[in-house]
């Protein structure tokens, strides 16, 4: 009987939606509300996305933004429908799961700027390899008129100024998709210090939120420091070119961010940090943001409720990532994101087929 | 202590010389028990609560201190990735920042107060006050984005003439002058706990009794003298009763501190350098804490922060019991 309702349901589904905006948008067995909790950085959009899908399907969805740890948490204590998060679960949290397997689903990517504090050095015109931004942030490049950035940066006037290295001191995925950059493209950051969204940072001040490493790094001549994009272009802040895997320097951008995102390497679990892509168009410390869904729905119909609003949001809810600053998902990305929407099951009935 | 036992007896022996007098007025009788259990049942309730706080907070630190014990306390690395905690840079900082807000905060204080409760007429006395009062209902984020976008800067600019002129001195001479750091943690503490004190330091001058004053003026003294050997010895048990309670405020203030504190896990060497504060770390780093040792570590450093706390009102409970004891001994 339950088998039946499932593919009528989907049946019913695929028959209501525009042709061509694939197979589903509302769900379809009476859920009014929903709750999520997780991540911060991606609450802007999906509070924005959550009225949409309110006005277009009249289904409420309760988020809390409380931060991925807290999402994690109760995501495997089974107190939401959802969770999100800006990191990839470890074994140990997903062992930890209640209702067992987990799904990635990203639904939008960020990138992140290098943001410095240098006398008549203006936005963009500051160079940036790996390999100095990891000595810099390692404490071993101390002073701005290093040889190593004097080498990338021939043309600047690099003054006798000590470098002010400023970090997030909250913990956050902002934090987490940095270190995870450093540790790909330093053997030594790896080993000393790893990657989490909070590490044991060897220097010298952390602030809290965007705004507190912004404000540190505004005040203080010669600090460097990491923001979000957003928070980075509506501050008007003056950021390095990073050096990408393909030896290109680009500016932080969200175009450098989708390319990220669109690579054939992408692993079919979507649980990848695309730092450091090899995308020749990629900037390298962009990251996804995820939703956490369990694989196996014990719900019938919450389970449809979850597969339907999740797939509303990697398509018809993608238009509202560019006006906030978020980079929408492109090419490989959404096929490998359908594929694990699909993957819900209730019963050991696929609920979207 | 001594007062509340006084309350109690008092009220203890007003309960029986009621009995007496309105010995049939049963209702009378019936609701003044009514009110007594009421009372009673309030009382136990905070105390209960106080003790689940405990319990609990025990119960979530377990697992952090079966894994690090006393060496949580003294050991000096704070690192996620490795799964190793321990706390002394933050306990060091955030007691080093709340005594300096006290050595900011009381002569400012008790200062007014006394300018407050003394030297002006009495009609002006709420003109003056209540911009103090106001000040205590800030919140703290408040004070926290001002001390950030305003006051960190001027502090910047104090540091670099500090270190300039005074840089000899090791409390002046910092790695870098960052603006964020020990000093302006103290600083926006200092603010925040100056109204709390001036509040309740000139509620208990006002209660100095004239003659007192009037006496000593009629003798020959001052009115210097008068406020500085009587007045102030007078009110000195509830004044240093104010103080503990800036104390602790600052000990557990945690928003504003946050913003401006540098918030680093590294000993503090100078009055420049960057820390962390017990509250502000586990306030922001709650909500990130992935793994189940790690929120544990962060209760335990709540257990830390909550032993503190007791530790110095113990203290002062103890110094207020000698130093009324002397506040005794003078008027005999």
């Amino acid at each position: 009987m339950k088998c039946k309702n499932v593919a009528a349901a989907v049946l019913l589904t695929a028959l209501s939606t525009v042709p061509g905006q694939a197979l589903a948008g509302c769900p379809t067995k009476g859920v009014k509300e929903m709750t999520g909790a997780g991540a911060t950085f991606p609450y802007p959009l999906y509070s924005k996305m959550f009225s949409e899908y309110d006005k277009a399907c009249g289904v409420k969805v309760n988020y809390q933004s409380i931060g991925s740890g807290g999402g994690i948490r109760q995501l495997s204590e089974m107190t939401v429908d959802f969770g999100a998060s800006d990191g990839v679960m470890d074994d140990k949290q997903k062992k930890e799961a209640k209702g067992g397997a987990v799904l990635h689903i990203p639904t939008v990517a960020g990138a992140e700027a290098i943001v410095f504090n240098l006398p008549g050095i203006k936005r963009s015109q500051l160079k940036l390899t790996p390999e100095v931004l990891a000595e810099i942030y390692l404490k071993k490049i101390n002073n701005w008129n290093d040889a190593k950035i004097k080498a990338i940066n021939p043309s600047l006037k690099l003054p006798d100024l000590a470098i002010a290295v400023v970090h997030r001191s909250d913990g956050s995925g902002t934090t987490f998709i940095f270190t995870n950059y450093l540790s790909k493209v330093s053997a030594e950051w790896k080993d000393k210090l790893g990657f989490a969204t909070s590490v044991n940072w060897p220097g010298d001040v952390g602030g809290k939120g965007n705004e507190g490493v912004a404000n540190s790094v505004k005040q203080i001549p010669g600090a460097i420091g990491y923001v979000e994009l957003a928070y980075a272009s509506q501050n008007k802040m003056d950021w390095a070119q990073l050096q990408n895997k393909s030896k290109k320097y680009l500016d932080p951008s969200l175009a450098g961010a989708e390319a990220a995102a669109d690579v054939a390497s992408l692993p079919d679990n979507m649980e990848v940090v695309i730092t450091d892509s090899s995308n020749p168009n990629a900037y390298p410390i962009s990251g996804f943001t995820w939703l956490l869904v369990y694989e196996n729905q014990t719900d019938p119909a919450k389970g449809d409720a979850v597969a339907n609003i999740v797939w509303w949001m990697l398509h018809d809810g993608q238009k509202y990532a560019t006006p906030l600053e978020y980079a929408p998902l492109k090419g490989a990305a959404v096929k490998k994101a359908e594929t694990l929407v699909k993957k819900i099951k209730v019963n050991n009935q696929v609920v979207l087929k | 202590m001594s007062d509340h036992s006084q309350t109690i007896d008092g009220a203890v022996s007003s309960r029986s010389s009621a009995r007496v007098v309105h010995h049939d007025t049963r209702v009378i009788n019936l609701g003044d028990r009514l009110f007594y259990r009421l009372t009673q049942a309030f009382a136990l309730i905070v105390i209960l609560l106080a003790f689940l706080l405990v319990f609990d907070l025990f119960r979530g630190a377990w697992e952090a201190i079966q894994t690090f014990g006393l060496k949580f306390l003294v050991g000096t690395t704070w690192d996620p990735v490795k799964r190793e905690f321990s706390t002394l840079p933050t306990i060091i900082g955030t007691l080093v920042k709340a005594f300096i807000a006290l050595l900011l905060a009381v002569p400012i204080s008790i200062g007014s107060a006394v300018f407050i409760s003394f030297y002006i007429p009495k009609w002006l006395r709420p003109v003056i006050s209540y911009p103090i009062e106001l000040l205590a209902g800030v919140p703290s984020i408040v004070f926290g984005l001002w001390g950030l976008f305003v006051m960190v800067p001027v502090i910047r600019s104090l540091q670099i003439w500090l270190k300039a002129n005074f840089g000899w001195f090791f409390l002046f001479n910092g790695p870098a002058v960052y603006g964020v750091g020990v000093l302006s943690g103290s600083v926006i503490l200092a603010i925040m706990i100056i109204p709390i004190i001036t509040a309740i330091s000139r509620d208990i001058l006002l209660t100095v009794p004239r003659p007192q004053i009037e006496g000593m003026l009629a003798l020959g003294a001052t009115k210097w003298e008068a406020i500085w050997k009587v007045a102030l010895p007078y009110a000195r048990v509830g004044l240093f009763g104010a103080v503990i309670l800036g104390l602790g405020r600052a000990i557990g203030e945690t928003m504003a501190v946050t913003m401006v504190g540098g918030n680093s896990f590294d000993l503090i060497h100078s009055l420049f350098d960057p820390v962390h504060s017990m509250a502000s770390q586990i306030a922001s780093e709650f909500t990130e804490a992935t793994y189940s040792l790690y929120v544990s570590s962060l209760i335990y450093v709540g257990l830390v922060l909550f032993g503190i706390t007791i530790i110095i009102s113990l203290c002062a409970q103890f110094l207020i019991w000698r130093l009324s004891k002397g506040h005794v001994a003078v008027f005999e």
